[in-house]
């Protein structure tokens, strides 16, 4: 019971983030109106998203240095869980910027890199499946894990900076929000959607990974 | 170290010069994209707009690309692996392959841009950059699909496929800087404009040598 108390407060978190996001008010902004909203749903989810990401990355290195199947399996359902949150990202600022810029998809440098994110992990896993040997499979999926992550998701921070203005908030300058109008009720909720949906991330993986465990363990037997 | 690098570099031109029908087959493959191209555009009358001149200058290297790089790792067999890593440590093998390939990269695109030159036309106003960018471009791709292939040649299989599966995605970040500085080239912008590009494409090769260089002994230990 003592290790489950952060499950709990993910619940007390997302409940909250549920109710408070739908029924606090919000700034009457031209074009946004109530679909800012979707800043306590879209964005958390991206934060979710980069943060298990680098989980298992992390413990890709840490297969490289120690090999263990436990290793591997975390590795793999984190980029799972990695995969599903930046689908739902996708989704939910798809839907957003269908009803705010009148297109479910625009050129630009934030969306085509979350793209570039999904192909990754989506070679990612087709890697996985081409190798038959379980070791050989963990080393070599490990290694391009790592290379991918290095070679390209710092790249999706910097090109926004480097490209010209943009629809997506904080495009020039600084990407950050409090460049976005984000006054203090919205505060209220943002920060803890964020913490609330990167807890559920790390939930889903463990969940996902012991079924992982299990199966395993029945294959021996 | 840099004896076995040269040791290494050396035996690949030597290799690469006996299988000449390899090295013809890729520039072929080049000539003839080209020249696809060109009879592609002459329907429409004369040479394509320079955004579209551009785009496909660096989709014909980004395959040519793939297909140089991919028979480095895939032509040698594991009994030729096993005597290489009893010889040389695996940090000199990573580095000559990828000093060969960007070698070859280069000349490939040099060789290109002329045959691009002489059927689609010439709109390039800063040839400098466009060279500088050249040079920059050979050398992202190589350090980038060295380690790739590496990777997919362990798969077996269909490497190819696997290959622009793993690779095109890592690329995409630095072939949008490089089609970005491509452009202000063709444009004539100042080189001032195309600092942080370039500045930042430096840094990703940097980045992806040192990431290929560090990973490659896991990779080879196999």
């Amino acid at each position: 019971m003592k290790k489950n108390w952060w499950k709990g407060v993910t619940v007390l978190l997302l409940l909250y983030t549920a109710i408070a996001g739908f029924l606090l008010p919000v700034p009457r902004l031209a074009v946004l109106h109530e679909s800012i909203r979707n800043l306590y749903f879209h964005v958390p989810m991206w934060f979710g998203m980069i943060v298990i990401l680098g989980t298992s990355v992390f413990r890709s290195m840490q297969y490289l240095r120690q090999p263990s199947p436990r290793l591997d399996v975390l590795a793999h359902e984190s980029a799972k869980t990695g995969i599903l949150m930046g689908v739902l990202g996708l989704a939910t600022g798809s839907l957003w910027a269908k009803y705010t810029w009148g297109a479910w998809w625009t050129p630009d440098p934030r969306l085509n890199g979350a793209a570039v994110a999904m192909l990754i992990y989506g070679a990612y896993l087709v890697l996985r499946g081409s190798f038959r040997d379980e070791q050989q499979r963990a080393r070599i999926s490990a290694i391009y894990n790592i290379f991918a992550f290095a070679a390209a998701i710092p790249l999706l921070f910097v090109l926004p900076r480097l490209s010209g203005p943009s629809l997506h908030p904080g495009q020039t300058g600084n990407p950050g929000f409090s460049s976005y109008d984000l006054d203090s009720t919205m505060r209220l909720v943002f920060y803890p959607a964020v913490l609330g949906w990167i807890l559920f991330a790390f939930w889903l993986t463990q969940v996902s990974s012991r079924l992982t465990f299990l199966q395993l363990k029945s294959d021996e037997n | 170290m840099l004896h076995e690098i040269s040791t290494l570099l050396a035996k690949d031109f030597r290799l690469e010069w006996r299988q000449r029908a390899a090295l013809g087959g890729l520039l072929l493959y080049v000539g003839s994209t080209v020249f696809v191209s060109f009879l592609s555009f002459s329907l429409r009358g004369g040479t394509p707009p320079a955004p579209a001149w551009n785009a496909l200058f660096w989709v014909i290297l980004l395959f040519a690309a793939v297909n140089a790089v991919a028979k480095g790792f895939m032509q040698e067999s594991a009994g030729q692996r096993l005597y290489y890593y009893t010889l040389v440590r695996p940090q000199a093998v990573i580095l000559a392959k990828m000093l060969y390939n960007a070698l070859l990269l280069l000349i490939v695109a040099l060789l290109g841009l002329l045959l691009y030159t002489i059927f689609l036309g010439n709109p390039i106003q800063d040839i400098s950059l466009f060279l500088a960018n050249l040079v920059l471009g050979a050398v992202g791709f190589a350090t980038t699909l060295t380690l790739v292939s590496g990777i997919a040649a362990k798969a077996g299989g269909n490497g190819a496929t696997l290959m622009a599966v793993l690779g095109f995605p890592v690329m995409v970040p630095m072939l949008l800087l490089l089609i970005k500085v491509s452009k202000n080239a063709l444009d004539g912008l100042d080189w001032s404009v195309s600092q942080g590009s370039v500045l930042t494409l430096v840094a990703l090769n940097m980045i992806v040598a040192a990431t290929s260089y560090l990973l490659f002994p896991f990779l080879w230990r196999g």
